[in-house]
């Protein structure tokens, strides 16, 4: 009879353990890449499958040739570019009205505990509210113009946005408003050398995410009296059962949404090199 | 203390009470203590007993519910620029460099009102001068999160003695350091003692640290936080690495930890322990 041998296992057979699924693992950039295209292709190859072959009627399910087709059509006949040149100036315009008040307030609500108590809570209250609720009240009072359609994006961004800049200042480590204070730091100096400087990465990503909530009221502030812009478009195609359209213009509001996001990302790396190595 | 040097900072009667009714902590409790000119005073104690608390006031952060401390002779009326504080860690400024964290106070109006320009120039040298006596002139262009822990507190030191403060307030600035790289801040901190002749009020939770480091050490007990004893440590002014296992500063030690232990009641939970031990022999 044999010996007993242990069984053993060979250092090169034991295979290598890859890293990719531990817990926050590393990933190359490659495998990054990879993994991102086919989240994006196997939906696309999805519902293209589904739209030629799974029987659905066209006027439900437009395959993806039918809708580039239609984004085609839509460009030369119908100044598809002057309807995302007005929705882009919406959004923006909203957006960007929003966060030229939401800043200030939010910083003094982040900085100064009574402006806090003050705004704080009815802040809240109101960030509850409906934006589409607010329609009739937007026209009563702004009118059926630009203006309305700007004052839907205002109104759907602005109190996420004051309550998020808040919470971004609030953020600043003490010990750094506390070390200039020690260094003979004024009350405007703190603010203007620490916390808004401390806090910039935290805002920019904070312009990013509201950005895209502002999209998503595009359609909603375009319910109003509009007569172009891509939301616009959805809501007349959806009258005409023009479900390529609808389809369309959905995908090119998430396009353009995507490239709005990846210019803000570059430009917070860029901004904030100081952020890397981090710690 | 030596009735010869003069009084830098005074303590008196000194209480603080956070919150109120129920939830009512009396962080400190009667502190009277007397700090001289160029003294290096630690301060250690249990976990709550107040340390932290009592530097804030020094500091002019925290406000005193009752008492007084003056330095010189003035009764503090918040932070200055003559006290300047070195924390545990997060206050560094992450978007500046290394050479500009150190520079910041320079931004400020308290240091560049009134000054001549010879001024201007005497403080980029001194800029420099710290870099070196801190061993950082290879890191002066990079950020924060590029350094070592070690590094990062080497940094905030330099920072806090650019503007010439007479009291550098330290709360437990090691204490997230590993054993050696504490060694190297501990000779570099009494470098920095003696070079630049300021007051320091060190507060640590490491005995050791705190009998190496200080003329004295103040022991504080908790609940309520207070002053409890002083210790005038028996070492030459001149310390060295050595010393720590002196008989003095055993001696010293021992004695320290011993009182902390019977004034935060892990006493009792020590003869706990040994009645249980006892029992699972047995
Ligand atoms: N801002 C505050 N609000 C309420 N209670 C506080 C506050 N700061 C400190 N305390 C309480 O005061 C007491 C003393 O706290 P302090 O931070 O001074 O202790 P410490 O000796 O520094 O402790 P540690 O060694 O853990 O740093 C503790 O009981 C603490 O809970
Ligand atoms: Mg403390």
């Amino acid at each position: 009879m044999d010996a007993f041998v242990p069984p053993v296992t060979p250092v090169q057979a034991r295979r290598k353990r890859s890293l990719l699924w531990s817990v926050r693992g590393p990933i190359t950039r490659r495998q990054y890449l990879l993994l991102a295209a086919l989240g994006l292709i196997v939906p696309l190859a999805g519902w293209w499958l589904l739209s030629e072959f799974g029987g659905v009627n066209k006027v439900f399910l437009p395959a993806p040739p039918d809708v580039l087709r239609r984004i085609a059509t839509w460009w030369v006949d119908d100044n598809l570019a002057s309807d995302i040149g007005i929705s882009i100036y919406r959004v923006v315009g909203g957006w960007a009205l929003s966060a030229l008040v939401a800043l200030p307030v939010g910083l003094a609500i982040g900085t100064f505990r009574p402006v806090q108590a003050l705004l704080e809570p009815l802040t809240d209250f109101i960030r509850y509210m409906p934006a589409v609720a607010f329609i009739p009240l937007v026209m009563l009072w702004v009118g059926i113009d630009e203006g309305s359609k700007i004052a839907i994006i205002f109104i759907g961004t602005f109190f996420q946005m004051v309550l998020m800049v808040a919470e971004d200042v609030r953020r600043v480590p003490t010990a750094q408003i506390e070390a200039a204070q020690t260094m003979g730091a004024t009350r405007m100096e703190l603010i203007e050398k620490v916390i808004v400087p401390s806090a910039k990465p935290a805002l920019v990503d904070t312009l990013r995410i509201t950005m895209g909530w502002a999209w998503t009221y595009l359609v909603v502030a375009e319910l109003v009296a509009a007569s172009s812009g891509l939301g616009y478009a959805i809501l007349k195609a959806q009258r005409f059962l023009q479900t390529d359209k609808i389809f369309a213009g959905i995908l090119l509001i998430g396009a353009i949404g995507l490239c709005i996001d990846q210019m803000f990302r570059f430009l917070h790396r860029r901004a904030f090199p100081w952020l890397k190595g981090g710690k | 203390m030596s009735t010869s040097a003069k009084t830098k900072i005074a303590i008196r009667n000194c209480n603080k009470i956070f919150g109120e009714g129920e939830k009512k902590v009396v962080a400190l409790q009667d502190a009277n203590l007397d700090i001289a000119q160029n003294e290096f005073i630690t301060f250690v104690g249990a976990s709550g007993c107040g340390k932290s608390t009592l530097l804030r006031m020094i500091g002019g952060l925290e406000t005193l519910s009752s008492g007084d401390i003056s330095i010189d002779g003035h009764a503090i009326d918040g932070p200055g620029i003559d006290r300047a504080m070195v924390f545990q860690h997060y206050s560094l400024y992450p978007w500046l460099t290394v050479r500009e964290n150190i520079r910041f106070c320079r931004q400020l109006k308290a240091h560049t009102e009134n000054r001549s320009s010879a001024d201007v120039e005497a403080a980029s040298g001194r800029a420099d001068a710290l870099l070196n006596l801190m061993g950082l002139t290879a890191s002066a262009q990079a950020y924060p999160n590029q350094l070592s822990g070690g590094m990062q507190q080497r940094v905030a030191i330099a920072r806090a003695l650019m503007g010439r403060p007479e009291i550098l307030l330290m709360d437990e600035p090691f204490g997230a350091l590993d054993a050696q790289t504490r060694e190297v801040m501990h000779d570099l901190t009494c470098a920095v003692h003696k070079i630049e002749r300021a007051t320091i009020v060190f507060v640590t939770h490491d005995v050791e640290e705190a009998i190496y480091l200080g003329d004295r050490v103040v022991l504080m007990a908790p609940r309520p936080g207070r002053i409890d004893t002083v210790f005038k440590v028996p070492l030459p002014e001149k310390r060295d690495k050595n010393m720590k296992h002196s008989p003095e500063f055993l001696k010293m030690k021992l004695e320290i930890l011993d009182r902390i232990r019977e004034t935060s009641g892990m006493k009792t939970d020590l003869e706990q322990l040994e009645k249980l031990s006892a029992l699972a022999n047995s």
